[in-house]
């Protein structure tokens, strides 16, 4: 009898591209719907345009690039891209904004560089730092959330999505009644006034640890995170350096002047700090290569999140620190490779 | 009396994969006995090392037990006559072997008397022969290392005296899924394998064995704690280790079970340990203590393709098609045929290959999911997670699509022992061990490359320095010629001149 040959292994793979985008995209679904109830429909509009123009840019590159677009279509790291932008800009952005992020991500940050695999700069953080470059006073446009403010104006969805699409108020509405300071804003311009942390966060926006709304956020990325890492789709090494980064400088700082000085759980709660964590900065194509190299490349991005908010002209520096730590990824592959087994030291040689 | 049960102080393996085992399929039915089959074909090279050379013609009789092939000197193993009957060809035949798809084998057509050939010498009690002669004696058996890569264990023996050894390790961590021919014999033939680890000892001159098995298989461990009980030898101890894919891997059974890991590009001998398959060791006992040399083996017949997957004990050289036929045959399903198990076997396109002394198992597959498509590595880290020798197969990947032979090599192409594991956990789907294999490949071409040019290049430099030499030498004459002649004097010139004018004048 004949038989067809193969190569070993014979055992199906145990894990494909598209199945670890969609159980990323599937744990950012709690956090999304937290986001809804707290600052409106915003974000839906915002994954909507970011998805279309990821996708639309995705297709129009493989093509440009004389490659089958289906392929990268199908794994789903475009809708990743977009999703992250989504989460990343004010819940509400007009949308042509939100579609030179993803434009940017797609076409410039990632199939410039080569495509999936090869972009040295996480995709999405390189097309927010676009357009918040380009845009500083639409991309500091963040309404209040739900519960944190009586005197303030809520935007129906209608309202919400003429917003989008003409990037106009409704007649009537003026920014100061929709809009408010994000809690890291607040901390900033407190601080600037010499007011104390505890004066700051008295104010009806302030939560428990962050600001009201955003911690809950915070606490539903948490949950996604935890849930990747029992999946296995990320190691705890990247989230565990970014807060270890983050908190450990914060959390000194604040011991020796509580009064000047946000709290780590402030931090921590506090604008994009969770989502990088989790979300961000796991992403392992623009990532350092070995765990003890994810811890390294965590921490950078930590202590430069908390760099950036402390000493920073940025509120929040997210976007800044994950770009820099990017550049850094060869330098720290190169100084984190592991022993190999039956080596000596961990320059490879016997 | 030592204490039978299993203990489990262990060394820490990195790695390695948690994978479905299929055991329980071919598990079912003690060993079985096929009937002989009508033809024997026997590759006249089953090991690695020096080829044998055929002893016997075409046309030829011969008996069960006759050296049909034998490697000049020490280095290779003898091929014996798995039955009786007449040699028809030696010829070229479909194999699964590493270098290629066909090897010259001998083919015997089986008379079905199966008669033995006369044993010349009755086997000494090994316990009273000097251990240098139980060395050369196992030799003579054609035993070779039987978890799969077949190393000829007489030289592996003698090597292994040449140093410092601390323990000898029988490997009973059959860690690949669907093979189990190893636990069969270890539920079916423990006193063999304790038997041929006393004898091991004794050849080695060794006071500790550790004969190890995978916490998975209660039954094999319970026989072998029988039998240790009953062989009363204290210096047999029984490790269970964590069934953890690849721990039956020589070098991770050594880091294992003694906490110490084979330096890059050595032997387990470097730190103290010698490892052999308990099935070596097995066939070891049957070659002193029966006079049977290495003419049959225990091997898993399974898989989906498989009606009734079971272990049977056939001869060296029967066509795995004959023990397909015996284990009812092959489902409608079946598409692949391979060679060994499903992490390292090789796929082959025919079922006329003979079983040979390093196939463990034979696997047949239904429909295996399409390769691909490939997509680019992301990064992700999970094959660098996975891999027992703690290389970056991303980072390998990478180098090796650039050919890039200076970073392969610190990256540490070669200490990869192609477990297939990375492969597996790939999202992307890229054939890392086949990628890894080929490079190795190409690496070892261009050192032969290397290697001639050198050569070549000694050579055109030892021409130019004889040249340079010679001439040297010329020069050095002639100045000495000029010399005497000054030193002559006139007078002696002019006498020279004077010859040469009666020689023009003659």
């Amino acid at each position: 009898m004949e038989f067809e040959r193969r190569e070993a292994p014979y055992l199906a793979p145990t894990a494909n591209v598209a199945g670890i985008m969609q159980q990323v995209l599937l744990a950012l679904v709690p956090a999304a719907i937290a986001h809804v109830w707290f600052f409106g429909p915003g974000l839906v509009f915002n994954l909507l345009i970011a998805a279309a123009a990821c996708v639309g840019g995705e297709a129009l590159m493989m093509r440009l690039r004389g490659r089958p677009a289906a392929s990268a279509l199908s794994d789903y790291s475009a809708l990743v891209t977009a999703a992250l932008l989504a989460f990343a800009l004010p819940s509400l952005t007009p949308w042509w904004i939100t579609a030179t992020a993803a434009l940017f991500a797609i076409i410039v940050a990632k199939h410039l560089y080569g495509g999936l695999g090869f972009n040295i700069f996480n995709p999405a953080m390189a097309g927010y730092v676009a357009v918040l470059v380009a845009f500083p006073m639409q991309l500091n446009l963040w309404v209040a959330p739900r519960m944190g403010d009586i005197d303030y104006q809520f935007l129906s969805v209608l309202q919400t999505l003429q917003y989008t699409l003409t990037g106009n108020l409704p007649d009537m509405l003026t920014y100061d009644q929709v809009s408010r300071a994000t809690p890291l804003d607040a901390m900033k311009t407190g601080l600037n006034d010499l007011r104390t942390t505890a004066e700051i966060r008295s104010l009806p926006l302030m939560g428990d640890f962050g600001g009201v709304g955003w911690e809950w956020i915070g606490n539903f990325i948490a949950i996604g995170g935890f849930w990747l890492m029992i999946r296995k789709v990320i190691r705890w090494h990247i989230p565990l350096g970014v807060g270890a980064g983050l908190l450990i400088p914060a959390g000194i700082m604040w011991l020796l002047s509580p009064g000047t000085e946000p709290s780590p759980g402030f931090h921590m709660f506090s604008g994009a700090a969770m989502l990088c964590a989790f979300f961000i900065a796991t992403d392992p194509v623009s990532a350092a290569a070995s765990p003890r190299g994810r811890l390294l490349y965590g921490a950078g991005i930590g202590f430069l999140i908390y760099a950036i908010r402390t000493w920073g002209a940025d509120v929040d520096g997210v976007a800044y620190a994950v770009l820099i730590m990017n550049m850094a990824v060869p330098a720290i592959d190169r100084i984190t490779r592991p022993r190999i087994v039956g080596h000596s030291n961990n320059a490879g040689a016997p | 009396m030592p204490s039978p049960a299993a203990t489990y102080e262990l060394g820490k393996l990195h790695g390695g994969l948690r994978l479905d085992a299929h055991k329980s399929a071919s598990t079912g039915l003690p060993i079985q006995s096929p009937p002989l089959p009508d033809q024997l074909i026997l590759p006249i090279e089953q090991h690695v090392g020096e080829p044998a050379q055929p002893l016997v013609g075409i046309g030829e009789h011969v008996l069960r037990g006759q050296l049909l092939a034998e490697s000049p000197g020490t280095l290779g193993a003898p091929v014996h006559a798995s039955s009786s009957g007449k040699v028809v060809a030696i010829e070229p035949w479909p194999v699964a072997g590493r270098r290629g798809d066909h090897a010259p084998c001998i083919v015997i057509e089986c008379d079905g008397e199966d008669r033995a050939v006369e044993s010349a010498d009755n086997p000494a009690p090994w316990a009273e022969t000097p251990p240098d002669d139980v060395l050369r004696k196992i030799l003579q058996g054609g035993i070779v290392g039987l978890g799969g890569a077949v190393f000829p264990t007489a030289q592996k023996l003698m090597q292994a005296t040449a140093g410092e050894l601390e323990y000898l390790i029988l490997n009973g961590a059959e860690c690949e899924p669907y093979i189990s021919c190893d636990d069969m014999l270890m539920r079916e033939h423990a006193r063999e394998i304790v038997g041929g680890a006393q004898i091991l000892l004794h050849a080695l001159e060794l006071d500790c064995a550790y004969i190890v098995v995978e916490s998975d298989k209660p039954d094999a461990i319970g026989q072998l704690a029988a039998a240790m009980t009953d062989a009363a030898d204290e210096r047999l101890v029984l490790k269970q280790v964590p069934t953890i894919y690849p721990s039956g891997g020589e070098d991770q059974l050594v880091q294992l079970v003694t906490d110490r890991e084979v330096p890059s590009g050595g032997l387990p001998t470097d730190v103290g340990c010698l490892v052999q398959n308990v099935g070596t060791a097995a066939a070891i006992h049957d070659w002193l203590r029966r006079g049977e040399p290495l003419i049959s083996r225990i091997t898993t017949i399974t898989g989906d393709g498989i009606a009734t997957p079971m272990n049977v004990r056939a001869r060296i050289g029967t066509p795995v098609a004959a023990l397909a036929q015996f284990a009812g045959g092959y489902t409608d399903s079946a598409r692949h045929l391979v060679i060994g198990g499903p992490m390292t076997g090789k796929s082959v396109s025919t079922d006329r290959v003979p079983l040979v002394k390093a196939t463990n198992c034979i696997l047949v597959l239904s429909d295996l999911p399409q390769p691909g498509p490939e997509l680019p590595c992301i990064r992700c880290g999970e094959c660098a997670a996975v891999c027992p020798v703690q290389l970056q197969p991303q980072q390998l990947f990478w180098y090796a699509c650039a050919d890039n032979e200076r970073q392969l090599r610190s990256h540490g192409l070669t200490d990869c022992i192609e477990c297939g594991c990375c492969d597996l956990v790939c999202p992307s789907h890229i054939p890392l061990t086949y990628d890894f294999r080929m490079a190795k490949a190409r690496i070892r071409e261009q050192e032969d490359e290397k290697a001639r040019a050198e050569r070549a290049r000694r050579r055109f430099e030892a021409r130019n320095e004889r040249l340079q030499r010679e001439q040297r030498e010329r020069e050095a004459e002639l100045t000495r010629q000029k010399e005497r002649a000054k030193q002559a004097g006139p007078d002696a010139i002019a006498e020279i001149m004077k010859r040469k004018q009666q020689d023009d004048g003659d």
